[in-house]
């Protein structure tokens, strides 16, 4: 199967899970836009030699899987596949950073090494954030809480039609894909000439599909504006899902619950 | 290159939003006034374009490995600069939501790194000043890789700028830009031929698609000054703003009432490194002759040569009392995550 | 309200390039009639249609929809006036929901919200798609786009619907129904296609384009019982029409 079509599967994943109704998916979608703003912001606010302030965040994660009704594994896997960029450029830190910042026993942890599990946990959480916020929101639904919080209209309706379009030229260009390569009996790989020609071929469709897109829209009274009604309804239980998980995220930010939580386990042991 | 959440602090990344979020309304205005409705579907469909050739994988010749483009500058040339930042912005958000591509705070960052180098600076000094009205190939083909290379070379100078102030991690100025430098070099050389020989066909095809970005209203001298001078005062300003609050509390952007003083002698061993970060956003914070190499600090967390300094000096090694309880706790906390996360499942399941 | 729902006066039209598109074309419609549009390949069929919702302007020759001449000014009302389906739903289908599609239209006319949301539902239950209101176009089958296409220009109240091949790509029986829904419609209809057995089914009128000209114009049975003039505009008689295949007795 080829990139495109994987790619295009995956989308579609991700909206066959946002057409769940679970308690996640009922709530408004600007609460689950603000929340997954909220979290992701005291995720990266957290000192770089902080790791066990940020276990209680998984909370979130975890919840919203569960409540939501999220195939952990799938979700999982995606993260694996995600942009390595930030764990090839955390790698450098053990290199760098050497100072023995934490002593257990005999073993010394340098700066480096809990810099790099803190960046591994950041991504972690704040990655999965995101694909949680699709896949109990959905992209539509996502671009219309960004409208309501005032991200200016044609920015969203690009968002839209790049959404929409995204599946019809996708296939486009994997059926031309799949022709060249039925063909291409010696090379698996394309040259920069045929992938430019072929991309420009794809591209020329575009142009005029969004002709005739255009022509579409002008049939039916389009005057350069695009409206939209959908109904969004911001209640008791949307603002309580914003101010729980908030208030949770400032606690858990203002003081380092495992530390707490061992203290106190241990002082009872002792 | 998308930069990504877990690298950058929330200083940086707000300050990139606001810079991303300024442009996008200075776009969305410029291209309301520009009132040339038969833009909204086509910026959307070649989005759509760009983001399915995104996925097609060519040979580069001579490496033995495969790639693929960016397409920036290719949306530049057809749309101009205005509809072409939107378009990238919406092609970068949607790879931050489906794919994990770097991330929602790291959003604003991605979308200036790719947006903002094609559209307002090659697009407009280069390509159009060397292709102008009367387009050749041999124009297309200078205009087109020159300003992919410039415009690649400085996102990713732009990367290294975002990781190395954010501080989370600890790859020095120099090592990162001599990495991602050179890299880029050969990438924006390959998507500079690439798209000019898009360009190309699409010329020879139908030179008409052509004109209609270059019949848009041209960016005149003027207005790009005047962006590049906005957005340089929001940036300082939100960076300034942001670092300056985060250099009166100990912690980054901690909320400090909550600090009580009971948990003084708990917090007391991390002090040292919040106290050599703190000095630290204090330099860059105001950046009078900061030094990218070597920051001549003795609390400096990473001074790899002298570590005994560092471990003698202001950043004492956490007290092993305090870190079992942190170890434990740590345990105990994943466990509990984990145990709610399967107890609501099967609650789920059951109903 | 004229009798005449559309009128074609001696329509020219020539391409950028020097194709001779449309060269004196005219008829005229009336109240409550069906049409087909027929003709090869490069007929003029596509360009017909382009005039009729004045995505193109007559440059020579003139139209009217109802009591409006297609120009500048009466653009608004002729475009609510005429129901125009596209060949290929994913270029009708643009917005990210069928309900937002359906919508689109009547928003657009400044309707009220109650007005619109009564609207849309009606034009869903028409087609029999009130079930698919909240799936993105992606989700649809070929014959679920086609009737979600329609009910988008149903939305808008058109006197007129205009339909450009609306049963190319269907399946037998997608085609079957669509073409039993089409005929359901008390809508003045013009059809381009190249299903001529779908031009009998639902048009008891025809007209056939040939390089840019009316060709011939009259009662559909007619027109595809005359040999001589199908194959000069290389078109053919209906599948129904023809011998069977097995015995070759005529049908």
């Amino acid at each position: 199967m080829s990139t495109i079509e994987s790619a295009l599967l995956d989308m579609g994943g991700l909206d066959i899970l946002a057409a769940q109704n679970t308690p996640i998916h009922r709530r408004d979608p600007r609460a689950k836009v603000l929340t997954a703003l909220a979290f992701i912001v005291t995720v990266v606010s957290f000192s770089k030699y902080d790791l066990s302030g940020l276990l209680p965040l998984f909370l979130y994660p975890v919840v919203l899987v569960a409540l939501g009704n999220l195939p952990p594994r799938y979700l999982l896997g995606k993260l694996l596949l995600a942009s390595p960029f930030a764990l090839i450029i955390g790698v450098f830190n053990p290199l760098l950073d050497r100072t023995i910042l934490l002593r257990i026993g005999p073993v010394g942890l340098s700066g480096g090494w809990i810099s790099f599990v803190s960046i591994l946990l950041r991504f972690l959480l704040t990655v999965s954030a995101a694909l949680i916020l699709i896949s109990t929101t959905g992209f539509n639904a996502v671009c219309l809480a960004l409208t309501r919080l005032k991200v200016p209209h044609v920015l969203t309706v690009q968002l839209m039609l790049l959404y929409r379009y995204i599946f019809v030229l996708a296939e486009e260009a994997s059926r031309m894909v799949r022709a060249w390569s039925l063909r291409a009996v010696k090379s698996r790989r394309m040259s920069p000439k045929v992938f430019s020609s072929l991309v420009g071929q794809l591209l020329l469709r575009a142009v005029d599909r969004a002709q005739r897109i255009h022509m579409a829209m002008l049939s039916r009274g389009f005057d350069g504006e695009i409206r939209l009604i959908r109904p969004l309804r911001f209640g008791m239980a949307d603002a309580l899902f914003v101010l729980a998980w908030t208030a949770f995220f400032v606690l858990a930010r203002a003081c380092n619950l495992p530390q707490l939580l061992g203290q106190a386990v241990l002082g009872i042991t002792r | 290159m998308h930069m990504a959440d877990a690298l950058i602090s929330p200083a940086v990344g707000g300050a990139m939003w606001a810079a991303t979020g300024a442009l996008t309304a200075y776009s969305a205005k410029k291209l309301k006034a520009e009132l040339d409705e038969r833009k909204v579907p086509l910026m959307g469909v070649l989005g759509a374009f760009i983001f399915s050739a995104q996925m097609i994988n060519f040979s580069i010749p001579g490496t033995g490995s495969s790639g693929h483009i960016g397409g920036g500058m290719i949306l530049a040339i057809l749309l101009g600069p205005y509809a072409a930042f939107l378009t990238i912005a919406s092609v970068v958000a949607v790879q931050a939501l489906f794919f994990a591509d770097g991330g929602l705070l790291a959003l604003g960052c991605n979308i200036f790194n790719m947006g903002f180098f094609p559209c307002f600076i090659a697009y407009p000094l280069i390509y159009k000043k060397i292709v102008g009205d009367r387009p050749t190939q041999g124009r297309i083909l200078l205009g087109s890789t020159l300003s992919a290379v410039l415009g690649l070379q400085m996102g990713a100078f732009s990367v290294v700028l975002e990781t190395v102030f954010s501080r989370v991690s600890e790859l020095p100025f120099a090592t990162f830009v001599l990495l991602m430098q050179p890299i880029h070099l050969a990438i924006g050389f390959v998507e500079g031929l690439i798209t000019s020989a898009v360009v190309g066909f699409v010329w020879k095809a139908r030179p008409e698609i052509l004109e209609l970005a270059a019949d848009a209203k041209p960016i005149g001298n003027l207005s790009v000054k005047k962006v590049l001078v906005g957005l340089g005062m929001a940036t300082a300003l939100t960076a300034g703003l942001l670092s300056w609050f985060a250099s009166t509390h100990p912690d980054g952007l901690e909320w400090s009432m909550f600090k009580t003083s009971g948990k003084e002698e708990l917090k007391a061993p991390e002090r040292g490194v919040h106290a050599a970060a703190e000095s630290l956003q204090q330099t860059t914070a105001i950046l009078p002759d900061y030094d990218f190499k070597k920051p001549a600090k003795p609390s400096e967390p990473e001074t790899p040569a002298e570590p005994e300094n560092k471990t003698d000096g202001a950043a004492p090694v956490v007290s092993a009392g305090a870190s079992v309880a942190g170890l434990v706790g740590a345990a105990i906390t994943l466990v509990l995550v984990g145990l709610l996360g399967v107890a609501l499942r099967m609650r789920r399941a059951s109903n | 309200m004229t009798h005449h729902i559309v009128e074609v006066q001696d329509l020219n039209y020539t391409y950028p390039g020097g194709v001779h598109a449309l060269q004196g074309v005219s008829f005229r419609i009336v109240h409550g009639e069906s049409v087909g549009v027929v003709g090869a390949n490069g007929a003029g069929k596509s360009t017909l249609l382009r005039h009729l919702n004045g995505y193109l302007m007559p440059v020579q020759g003139s139209v009217r929809i109802g009591d409006c001449l297609v120009a500048k000014p009466t653009l608004r009302d002729v475009r609510r006036a005429v129901g125009m389906v596209f060949q290929d739903p994913d270029d009708q289908l643009f917005m990210p929901t069928v309900y937002e599609d359906v919508a689109f239209g009547p928003l657009n006319l400044g309707l009220p919200a109650a007005e619109v949301e009564a609207r849309v539902m009606q034009a869903l239950d028409t087609v029999g798609a009130a079930h698919l209101r909240d799936r993105p176009p992606h989700r649809l089958s070929g014959g679920e786009k086609r009737a979600v296409a329609i009910a988008t220009v149903l939305s808008m109240a058109p006197d007129l619907l205009v339909l450009d091949e609306p049963t190319s790509n269907l399946d037998p029986k997608a085609r079957r129904q669509f073409i039993e829904l089409l005929r359901t419609f008390r809508h003045t209809k013009i059809i381009a296609t190249h299903d001529l057995d779908m031009i009998l089914d639902l048009c008891e009128r025809t007209i056939v384009l040939h390089g840019g000209r009316v060709t011939a114009d009259g009662p559909t049975l007619q027109i595809f019982n005359d040999p001589e003039l199908l194959m000069r505009s290389h078109l053919e008689k209906p599948l129904r029409m023809q011998a069977c295949p097995v015995c070759g007795k005529p049908t």
